[in-house]
């Protein structure tokens, strides 16, 4: 037997009279507080005053109601409240958004290794191999590691005269994009 | 206006120390009587209401009203209600297998029935009755139990004593029958004449299921 909210149909009393006795099972309690819907309730009542047996139920469960109204409440000792806020004032305080952060000085620490892990994994790897650093061919010219000579030798390459005269500057490819593979295919 | 439970508890939420302490001070005695039914053991009534209220304040932050307060917080109070009566049974059944020696009734302390009686002897009699009510209550099956005393005492919707006990409204309403059914049988001696009749109904052993 379900109870559907809302509906007027009687959910009781629809059945013959040795049903109904075994249906009231599961209404009493809810007709007893009070709390059956007007539909069961009357459908109830019509029952109980053709059912001498059930009427005399529902008179005993009433009776039990009022007996169990006769246990008396405790009250809390008074160190309740005092023992529960020392149990709350040991609790580890809420860690706000704030609190997730690391301090100042792990962030530091954390960031100025990322950025340095980031600019040595962006470097491409310096050859230092003395036999590929001493063929003059192109690909070492355009090369990291060339790339680092020049700017060691700046202040050389600034000095317009030298610059001007320097010879293998004319050696240079017009387009640096064919060596620029032979570079990768170098440097793997 | 009185604030609601639940404004109270999204107060709560909000940093509102207040707020919390009106609902601890709304909830602390029916938690104590319902946990002390429960378990029958002042103390450790006390310091399950205390956990039911420390775990409702760690929860503050993740609070979120999809239910009445009343709902949540009993079915907090159960969960750990149901869970100490299983612990105690288990330690008793241990302490029982190393030392065979009736025991009696566990220890705990008097229950205080409210002087409003004026004569010494009918002060015993309300205490006799109050210990039979008690007893009656704690033979039920542990979730009879409870369901009786959210129905009885604490006066739940039938819906929110289901979400309590995680059950159908239908399986509580037949729930609550067998419990006041073993009740009736438990309690005839203090009905009064007028209503007791001292047999019971043929089908119906009287026996929780």
């Amino acid at each position: 037997m379900n109870c559907d909210e809302g509906s007027e149909v009687p959910m009781f009393g629809k059945e013959s009279s040795q049903k109904n006795c075994a249906a009231l099972e599961s209404i009493l309690v809810e007709y007893l507080d009070g709390r059956a819907r007007p539909a069961d309730r009357h459908a109830v009542e019509q029952h109980l005053s053709q059912c001498a047996a059930c009427r005399l139920r529902a008179e005993e469960f009433r009776a039990i109601f009022g007996v169990l109204d006769d246990l008396p409440a405790v009250a809390p000792s008074p160190a309740f409240d005092a023992s529960l806020r020392a149990r709350i004032a040991a609790e580890p305080a809420p860690r706000s958004f704030w609190q997730w952060l690391p301090s100042p000085r792990l962030a530091f620490a954390v960031t100025a290794l990322v950025v340095l892990s980031v600019w040595l994994s962006s470097t491409p790897r310096v050859t230092t191999s003395p036999v590929v650093a001493s063929q003059p061919s192109p690909l070492n010219q355009v090369s990291a590691e060339s790339d680092f000579g020049m700017i060691r030798d700046l202040p050389v390459l600034e000095n317009f005269d030298v610059v001007s005269k320097f010879d293998a500057l004319s050696e240079l490819p017009a387009s640096p994009a064919a060596p620029a593979e032979e570079v990768k295919k170098e440097t793997r | 206006m009185a604030r609601t439970d639940v404004q109270l508890m999204l107060d709560v939420k909000a940093g509102d120390e207040q707020s919390f302490e009106l609902l601890l001070r709304k909830y602390r005695t029916p938690l104590v009587n319902f946990l002390f039914r429960m378990v029958r053991d002042t103390a450790v009534a006390e310091d399950l209401a205390q956990e039911v209220f420390l775990r409702v304040y760690r929860a503050r932050q993740e609070y979120a009203p999809s239910a009445k307060f009343t709902t949540w917080m009993f079915r907090i109070a159960t969960n750990l209600a149901l869970n100490s009566v299983r612990d105690n049974r288990h330690r008793k059944l241990e302490i029982s297998m190393d030392q065979p020696v009736d025991m009696g009734e566990e220890e705990q302390r008097p229950l205080e029935v409210p002087d409003r009686t004026p004569s010494v002897e009918q002060d015993l009699v309300a205490r006799c009755r109050a210990d039979m009510i008690l007893k009656a209550i704690h033979s039920l099956p542990e979730k009879q139990r409870a369901a009786v005393l959210l129905h009885k005492y604490q006066e739940l919707d039938y819906d929110e004593i289901a979400r309590v006990l995680e059950c159908s409204e239908s399986a509580l309403k037949s729930l609550l029958f067998r419990a006041y059914e073993t009740l009736r049988v438990e309690l005839a001696p203090l009905v009064s004449p007028t209503v007791r009749v001292d047999r019971v109904p043929a089908g119906r052993s009287g026996q929780p299921v």
